[in-house]
């Protein structure tokens, strides 16, 4: 009995061996590794998918007579499945590219496994600006947004507006903190002072007590350094203990996503930066027209950015005739970025890519006309106004 | 402004306002856990699943039936009480006589099974619940707004907790109860279905489980994970209270909510674990709880 | 008897080819590291009964030590892993010296309480990163010899690691210290009324189970390269449990199986099913709960050996 059991685990361990995906030569392997089902679901998600597959479709769906394939996973918000996952689709799946939803500590986590095995890592999702600092890789490049945009856009639109003192309520990771420090550097740089800071794990919902603290300080503005679901509900809960009379909520990061579940009536007034709107222009309501049909909803500027990173890569990859990671990291870093995302995009040294960032104001429920309206441009910001013309100093890349 | 300790008075006074408000949700579930270890010796691991299953009750209830936060209020704990008596009749009822290891097994392994489920079927984020019409707004007590809404909770958990203890401690049935718990055979020589009786308690304790996630629902969001999260807090201040005593399974949930509001005035980092520390503290002083018998 | 070394003899040969069979190593350190957490979990609750709800707490902190000592001291591979295993023998013998005084579900509580301290001083501790965990932790030489570095050379050092840990483990439980223990989770009031020190029996084990736990959770720690919380957290309590009981308490082998099972599940099947996952492993452990109460291990041995038993009778 027992060998029979031996011999079955034997037979069960060798199906495994024969199951495992072979490294396809002859497809070119796109990855996404995000948040699927948790706090920051909804920000890409499905939606960033379909975008990556926009832009495979866009470009004819094979390159170099390679069929491009997206792989699809959910991290869960753990870093340790996010950078087990990157490691082993790079090396069991042939994986050519890496794009990074949400989590700047996921993230992290995967910029040390993208120079392990030298695949090209786009973080989109992620705000961190320590992915283009400490945290920096020859194959890393942060994409669509960082924490020290955010701090520039919207920190700076409140305390140029009056919002002096500031009370912090951070998500408690690396994203909550980096954000925290952007937009307090900030702060303090326009005369203003930070009374305190509270930090919320991340997935909190009841932010009563951290919110009772942030009201105690008495200072004027709360600062919500969190996102997706966190920021909708510490929003939500400083209207319910009627905070947002005394203070005045500052969205550190807003996706138009939260937006459209808070709803106007609740987001109205609220300050955010962004790279990217439906909006804007023609060409940006031309592919937002296509991925409202097939998701049903007014894309996130991630999405956007999904879609531009994927299509900038597939153009990289064609222009150097191969999908080596030095080429084509080569490539991406000399040409410039312009597509329906940015124009006259670049990367810089230390793998930010450098471009224009809006300071939005969202509308009245009177001012919006139709669905989805809820931006008004307040400020463009140039890519160096938001992130400083120099590459980051703590970065190792900066010294060339 | 009056400072304690360094923390200026409606500051203190509002973390305790909240920590009522949570110590109430303790007391509720406590109740239901001390119930079910007082009368039928069996640890109940699913109990914050059940919590969880009936805040997606009332979730449920709301987006697709049409059933209103009052009538969830009764639904829910009546649905997921059945859902308990069931897997008391086919799973538990069989592991009685076995070490009492097993039946905090099993039930650890079905709120495995819950979890899974509806994180499958819901995903792992929170689902939004609104606060019911009639109790929106709040009070305003100087040191900080009441939401109405959470007034309701404490007023609800306390009442529903008295009347159980009341329920067990006072009438004949509760007497019945507490009887089998003593003596099972004796009591079924008096003509008493215990079986019977054993059923419905734990489909009880569950429901009061399930109903503590009714009103928790518009405060906290119905999502997969807010029965795991909390279940241990909870086993910590039933252990705290007595393992078998309602008295100290309610007292012990208010006061150690407080504390907590406390501490997160004091040293907000310890607030997640000041309970463990003071369980430790009492199972190394007082084994059997503060209220238990022995 | 000599059908179990046969088995073993099979599945050593197993292991040592296995990488050329073309599994991932990564995948079967992963295994690996989690197999001998089970075993050493199973010290506890196969052979002394007592079930701690909080193991995770050696686990995760040795990995965190040992990362730490690796990443931010330099310290050589087997330097950091004793560096780690140290600091989870001593947490067993703080822990395990409060809890063994109590017995039962008061007992399970008590190391709950104290794992959850652990995580709080985890999560708050500056060298641990809280949230963001510990990274990029390098696999270093062995005593400057061999470099670690390639997954399958690592594969053959966590290997032996494990099959070390195995034997160290039945040779625990045959020795006459064993037999103590063995008297002990029979009858404890007869042992102790034969003059045995129960308590501090029962601390010994509780030691040699923590160290082992730290051993396995350092072995991760440098498989991986990283360590987060949540290998501190009641999670990965509550999975150990798992493991150990859906393959068998009170088997060797037992706790290899069920952790073989759980984790293969885990990584193939959450691709396909998603949060299923818990569903089907909830729904396996219920019905092992319930029917097998041996586990699947335990289960076949009894089967083998009521066998065994008939043929005698028949044979007699």
């Amino acid at each position: 009995m027992l060998k029979t059991m031996t011999v079955a685990l034997g037979a069960f361990l060798s199906l495994y061996a024969c199951s495992q995906a072979a490294a396809a030569g002859d497809q070119i392997v796109i990855g996404d590794i995000d948040d699927l089902s948790g706090v920051y679901a909804d920000v890409q998600g499905q939606g960033g998918v379909e975008a990556a597959n926009m832009a495979i479709a866009d470009l004819g769906g094979t390159i170099l007579g390679k069929k491009v394939i997206v792989l699809s996973v959910d991290h869960q918000n753990k870093p340790d499945i996010g950078a087990s996952k990157f490691r082993e689709w790079a090396d069991q799946n042939g994986l050519n590219m890496l794009l990074g939803g949400s989590n700047t500590g996921v993230s992290i986590a995967m910029a040390k496994v993208a120079v392990a095995k030298k695949v090209p890592f786009f973080a989109i999702g992620a705000g961190g600006a320590s992915l283009t600092g400490a945290d920096c890789t020859p194959y890393s490049i942060h994409y669509a947004y960082d924490t020290t945009a955010l701090g520039n856009g919207t920190a700076s639109a409140i305390v140029k507006q009056g919002g002096k003192t500031w009370f912090f309520v951070t998500a408690d990771y690396a994203f909550g903190t980096q954000l925290q420090e952007a937009a307090a550097r900030v702060v303090t740089a326009n005369g203003g002072k930070v009374l305190g800071a509270v930090r919320a794990p991340l997935g909190t919902t009841d932010y009563s007590s951290f919110l009772l603290q942030a009201q105690a300080s008495g200072a004027q503005v709360l600062g919500l350094a969190n996102a997706g679901t966190d920021f909708s509900n510490s929003l939500k809960g400083a209207n319910e203990f009627g905070i947002t009379k005394t203070m005045k909520p500052a969205a550190l990061l807003a996706f138009i996503s939260d937006i459209h579940s808070l709803t106007l009536q609740t987001a109205q007034g609220l300050y955010l930066t962004t790279a990217w709107y439906w909006d804007l222009n023609d060409e940006t309501r031309a592919f937002a027209k296509r991925f409202f049909a097939k998701m049903h909803r007014e894309p996130t500027m991630t999405q956007a950015a999904y879609y531009s990173a994927t299509l900038q890569y597939l153009k990289a990859v064609k222009t150097v005739g191969s999908t080596d990671p030095d080429l084509v990291m080569a490539e991406l870093k000399r040409a410039k970025i312009n597509d329906m995302f940015t124009k006259n995009g670049y990367i810089r040294a230390d793998g930010l890519m450098v471009h224009t960032m809006y300071v939005m104001q969202v509308k009245t429920p009177a001012e919006s006309k139709y669905p989805w309206d809820y931006y008004k441009v307040i400020k463009v910001m140039s890519g160096e106004e938001a992130d400083g013309s120099q590459p980051d100093p703590a970065c190792s890349l900066s010294k060339k | 402004m009056t400072v304690v300790f360094g923390v200026p008075l409606p500051a203190i006074l509002g973390q305790l306002m909240l920590g009522l408000v949570n110590g109430s949700f303790y007391a509720l579930l406590s109740l239901g856990l001390a119930v079910i270890f007082g009368l039928l010796g069996v640890v109940n691991f699913a109990h914050g699943a059940f919590y969880m299953l009936g805040a997606f009750a009332a979730y449920i209830g709301l987006q697709f039936l049409g059933v209103n936060y009052w009538c969830a209020l009764l639904l829910a704990p009546l649905a997921v009480g059945l859902l308990g008596i069931v897997i008391e009749r086919l799973f538990l009822r069989h592991l009685y006589q076995l070490d009492p290891l097993y039946g905090l097994l099993l039930t650890f392994g079905i709120a495995l099974i819950a979890e899974g489920t509806m994180r499958g079927i819901f995903g792992a984020s929170g689902k939004s619940y609104p606060v019911p019409e009639s109790l929106q707004g709040g009070f305003n007590l100087g040191f900080m707004v009441l939401p109405i809404y959470r007034a309701w909770a404490v007023f609800a958990s306390l009442t529903v907790c008295g009347l159980t203890w009341f329920l067990i401690e006072r009438t004949r049935l509760g007497a019945m109860l507490r009887a089998a718990t003593e003596n099972a055979r004796l009591v079924q020589a008096f003509g008493i279905n215990v079986p019977l009786m054993v059923m419905t308690t734990y489909g009880a304790g569950v429901a009061l489980a399930a109903l503590a996630g009714v009103l928790a629902a518009p405060v906290t969001q119905v999502s997969p994970l807010m029965g795991s999260s909390l279940v241990i807090v909870v086993f910590a201040v039933v252990v705290i209270g007595g393992m078998g005593s309602i008295i100290g399974a309610i007292v012990s949930g208010l006061v150690l909510g407080m504390i907590e509001g406390l501490t997160k005035v004091i040293y907000p980092e310890a607030s997640n674990i000041v309970v463990f520390v003071i369980m430790a503290v009492v199972l190394i002083w007082r084994p059997t709880g503060l209220f238990g018998r022995e | 008897m000599r059908a179990h070394t046969a088995i073993f003899v099979v599945l050593s040969i197993l292991a040592l080819i296995a990488p050329w069979l073309g599994l991932y190593p990564v995948f079967l350190m992963k295994l690996l590291c989690f197999a001998m957490f089970a075993c050493a979990f199973n010290l506890l609750l196969g052979y002394t009964k007592m079930l701690s709800f909080g193991h995770a707490a050696y686990f995760g902190s040795s990995a965190y030590v040992t990362g730490w000592l690796a990443t931010v001291h330099g310290w050589g591979t087997v330097e950091s892993i004793l560096g780690g295993v140290a600091v989870a023998m001593l947490l067993g013998l703080v822990i395990g010296a409060i809890a063994v005084r109590r017995q039962g579900i008061y007992f399970a509580m008590i190391t709950l309480a104290l794992s959850q301290l652990v995580f709080f001083v985890c999560l708050q501790a500056n060298f641990t990163g809280g949230e963001n965990g510990l990274q990029g932790i390098p696999r270093g030489t062995i005593f400057g010899v061999m470099a670690l570095g390639r997954d399958r050379t690592m594969y053959y050092f966590v290997l032996a690691a494990f099959i070390a840990a195995f034997v160290f483990i039945r040779r625990i439980v045959h020795s006459p210290f064993g037999q103590v223990l063995n008297a002990i989770r029979a009858n404890e009031p007869r042992a102790i009324s034969l003059g045995y020190k129960v308590d501090r029996y029962k601390l010994v084990a509780f030691v040699l189970s923590a160290s082992l736990a730290g051993l396995a959770g350092s072995l991760k720690a440098l498989v991986l390269g990283f360590v987060t919380l949540s290998d501190v957290s009641q999670g990965t309590s509550g999975e150990v449990i798992l493991m150990t009981l859906l393959g068998g308490s009170g088997t060797f082998l037992g706790p290899v199986v069920g952790a073989i099972l759980v984790v293969t599940l885990q990584e193939y099947l959450s691709d396909v099913v998603g949060a299923w996952v818990s569903v089907i492993i909830g729904g396996i452990f219920v019905v092992c709960v319930i029917t097998f109460r041996r586990g699947f291990v335990g289960e076949i041995q009894r089967r083998f050996a009521s066998r065994a038993g008939e043929l005698v009778k028949r044979a007699g």
